[in-house]
């Protein structure tokens, strides 16, 4: 039967052509999977490597997802109506990403400046070693 | 202003991003993760501007490419690498770590093939721009003066730890 099967694949052409239409629409759910990504990436790092100056920068790429996922909710506000609180703005995802910048400053000096410390002491950057306090 | 060819520019910067973090957790020299840091952290400012928050980019630029990766540099120079590049680069519990981070992945991919309907997916449009600047300021000097001047404490006291961490003797 032909004129079936050409309906059909038709019909799956439409919808490949849909898919390929949201794959290039970038909505907010776009950058929400890239920072999912980056998190991972970032839990990955902190959870394998040794080097402790990797582990603070895998941190960092941790801080920065939650930092895309911020501003890009931020985005979506400000495209929302003014009355649910939305409106041009709503600008609150990106104060609080400006805040998470911050606390990620403070963060790598503390981090970077203990150490500095344990390295005078042990001679070491390796997470493993840093075992002072277990017993 | 319309934006131009977003969904190029958002899967090109995407690609750079993820390859700068792959790159970050496999290296085995420190400097070559933190140059590849700094490609990640170039790349998101730049989705920062297809997202119309162009303060928070210089932000991102300034502070984070310029200022947190010349001290992780610095640190890098201060203690020796040379003995751990040689050593093994992963520590003993990392299939544990793999596994782990595995489970949270596969919660994320269960998220987003359940809830694909919770997540706001249809309006992007270009926000009002101009004076994004203005308003930023307007808000962190008004609604969250308070959480400003905690920060600023979390700053001072952050300074205070690092000095007395990095002295000679404690």
């Amino acid at each position: 039967m032909p004129p079936v099967t050409l309906t059909t694949s038709g019909f799956s052409r439409r919808v490949q052509k849909a898919k390929m239409q949201s794959m290039l629409h970038i909505t907010t759910l776009h950058y929400l999977v890239l920072g999912a990504a980056l998190f991972l990436l970032g839990v990955i790092g902190v959870l394998t490597r040794r080097n402790v100056v990797i582990v603070l920068m895998s941190i960092e790429l941790i801080l920065n997802a939650v930092n895309l996922n911020l501003v890009a909710f931020s985005h979506y506000w400000q495209s929302m109506p003014a009355r649910v609180g939305g409106g041009p703005t709503a600008l609150h995802g990106q104060i609080f990403s400006i805040f998470v910048i911050t606390d990620a400053a403070a963060e790598a000096a503390v981090g970077l400046g203990i150490l500095i410390a344990f390295f005078r002491n042990k001679e070491t950057v390796n997470i493993d070693e840093v075992n002072l306090l277990k017993w | 202003m319309a934006p131009v060819a977003t969904p190029f520019f958002f899967y090109l910067l995407s690609a750079l991003m993820l390859a700068g973090g792959i790159l970050v957790i496999t290296r085995k020299n420190p400097v070559h993760s933190a140059l590849a840091l700094i490609t990640t952290l170039l790349a998101q400012a730049a989705i920062y501007l297809m997202l119309y928050a162009p303060f928070v980019a210089g932000v991102q630029i300034i502070l984070y490419a310029g200022g947190i990766m010349v001290l992780f540099l610095f640190v890098i120079m201060l203690v020796s690498i040379d003995r751990s590049i040689k050593e093994r680069q992963f520590n003993s519990q990392w299939l544990i770590g793999v596994v782990a981070a595995t489970a949270l992945g596969g919660l994320f991919i269960a998220v987003y093939t359940k809830g694909t309907d919770l997540f706001p997916g249809q309006a992007t449009l270009a926000a009002a721009e101009g004076d994004n600047t203005q308003r930023l300021a307007s808000l962190l000097y008004g609604q969250y003066m308070f959480s400003f001047e905690i920060a600023s404490l979390l700053l001072l006291v952050a300074i205070i730890g690092a000095v007395v961490m990095a002295k000679k003797r404690i």
